[in-house]
């Protein structure tokens, strides 16, 4: 294997499929390496993936491309231990082309993009781990994979080695994450027949319905919980920061149950038949934890580069982008035959310039706030829910002294002022 | 049925065990000594880790890979490896 190519790409997820896939497709000579069995067989996705950062790649992919159902409608729950604050839109522009986003199953998915790459002309290697780069003179010009004499060699190595990118790390790009980086997920795929999860999502047809979870969902802990619908079953999901479950001892899948048992979960799963369970952690230090992106003879994307908007669950979109402007810059430095960080830092100035980094940077003290203030979670969602449901009660008194009733119940367990700031740190966390 | 605890969900997934353990608790004093609460026992999201009274069993073959152990042992006791290529965890479908 010993061979020279244009790009290795390391990982065949979103980013790197991505990656690969723009670089074949500009006649580059590309080596793809998957770990797995086949590609997705390692990775995990609640399972929105958006429409438009896929299509600049593939044009009205949909109409090939293995998805569940075009999700028509989000909804988002505040829930407490017997009552939910609900809200949501529905829309059915969503329900036809172009479409905004759809449910998937990674499995399935990842290995029909990575066949796309291949018919572009990347060579996939699965079940082969890159060990390390191939470092010389502080350039790096290949992989060692764990395959015998399994040296392979490039002008550019792309990582796109996920969430734990070792390789990243080895090169000194960063530093051992925190438990407060990284959210840990757990998830399951529950059977169920189409015609009940229409009936109970209220859809028609191959309509998609998301629904995020926050609050009694991972028991007032940083996190959030995902219902989504699939053709014929449900993802169920929920994570906290590792950090959380560790200083809250819990254990993932109880807490997985316990959302299962939920009151306000259970009607919807009811009857349904496991059929897979799934951890992973979710890169969640946004933007102060993006590690060096660009280096002499290498370039980090995807999950690597830890390019996840926690707040809209958005991480697979950023992926491919990330990976089609990597390619892009590649495709450049190929022009000129510079593969220096300079040269490469045209990746990084696209990055910085695009959606990605600017929402990176919009909500980069969110994560942080929320977790050293949990009275969000854990005080302002049970508040909530008890003021709807005083408010929607009908029991004889005036609107007006339910509702000074519900502003007396808030200030006087925290004091006006208390509150006051509590909003406006939330609000400058998001603004 | 949709499953109830850990056993069930773990019983759901497919592996391609490699004889050879692809994590590895460096010191078992340190959990011993210093870790009261051995909180990669409460947090693996597969039970991989069990105390057994003196030292760690690690029950690699039911690992899901996902990195938490290294990141969340407060002592950075855990060398943590990829399985060699095409083993490991399979997941089919999300």
């Amino acid at each position: 294997m010993s061979e020279k190519f244009d790009v290795i790409v390391v990982g065949a997820g979103p980013a790197g499929t991505s990656c690969a896939y723009n670089c074949a497709k500009n006649g580059l000579k590309v080596l793809l390496i998957e770990r797995g069995e086949y590609p997705g067989s390692k990775n995990v996705m609640g399972g929105v993936l958006y429409r438009k950062q896929m299509e600049d790649i593939i044009p009205e992919f949909w109409k090939e491309a293995p998805l569940e159902r075009p999700v028509v409608e989000q909804r988002f729950w505040m829930m407490d231990k017997e009552s939910v604050v609900q809200f949501g839109y529905k829309g059915l522009e969503w329900a036809v082309e172009p479409y905004n986003n759809f449910t998937v199953l990674r499995a399935h998915f990842d290995q029909w993009f990575a066949q796309k790459a291949v018919e572009q002309g990347a060579l996939l290697i699965n079940e082969t781990v890159v060990t390390e780069c191939i470092v010389e003179n502080g350039k790096v010009i290949g992989v060692r994979t764990d395959r015998p004499d399994g040296e392979a060699f490039a002008d550019v190595v792309v990582l796109a080695d996920g969430v734990n990118s070792l390789l990243s790390k080895q090169l000194g790009f960063h530093r051992e994450f925190r438990p407060d980086e990284v959210a840990l997920t757990v998830m399951e795929v529950i059977n169920l027949p189409k015609d009940k999860i229409n009936d109970r999502f209220n859809l028609e047809g191959n309509h998609g319905t998301t629904i995020e979870i926050f609050g009694d969902s991972t028991q007032g802990n940083l996190g959030t919980a995902f219902l989504y619908t699939n053709k014929e079953s449900l993802n169920i999901g929920v994570g906290t920061t590792l950090s959380s479950m560790i200083k809250a001892k819990l254990k993932p899948y109880e807490l997985l149950d316990y959302l299962k048992k939920h009151p306000m979960v259970r009607p919807y799963i009811e009857g349904g038949e496991s059929a897979e369970y799934l951890a992973h952690l979710i890169p969640e230090g946004g933007f102060n934890s993006v590690p060096r992106v660009a280096g002499n003879g290498v370039l980090v994307v995807g999950d690597a580069a830890q390019l996840v908007n926690a707040i809209h669950r958005e991480g697979s979109n950023m992926a491919m982008a990330s990976g089609q402007m990597a390619a892009e810059a590649i495709v450049e430095a190929k022009k000129d035959g510079d593969f220096s960080e300079n040269s490469l830092n045209r990746y990084k100035e696209a990055l910085f310039g695009s959606f990605i980094i600017k929402d990176l940077e919009k909500y980069k003290d969110a994560a942080h706030t929320f977790e050293t203030y949990p009275q969000y979670f854990k005080e302002y969602l049970p508040m909530m829910n008890k003021a709807m449901s005083k408010f929607f009660t009908v029991d004889g008194t005036p609107k007006r002294e339910k509702q000074k009733e519900i502003m007396r119940s808030v200030t006087a367990e925290k004091g006006t002022f208390k509150v006051m700031q509590d909003i406006y740190r939330a609000w400058k966390a998001v603004k | 049925m949709s499953t109830t605890n850990i056993e069930e969900k773990q019983f759901l997934l497919r592996f391609k065990c490699d004889t050879k353990s692809h994590l590895t608790v460096l010191d078992h004093d340190v959990c011993m000594t210093q870790c009261p609460d051995k909180l990669c026992t409460v947090f693996c999201p597969a039970e991989v880790y069990k105390w057994e009274g003196k030292r760690m069993q690690v029950g690699y073959e039911g690992c899901h890979e996902c990195g938490s152990c290294r990141i969340g042992c407060p002592y950075q006791n855990i060398k943590w490896e990829y399985p060699k290529g095409g083993h490991g965890i399979v997941f089919r479908l999300a």
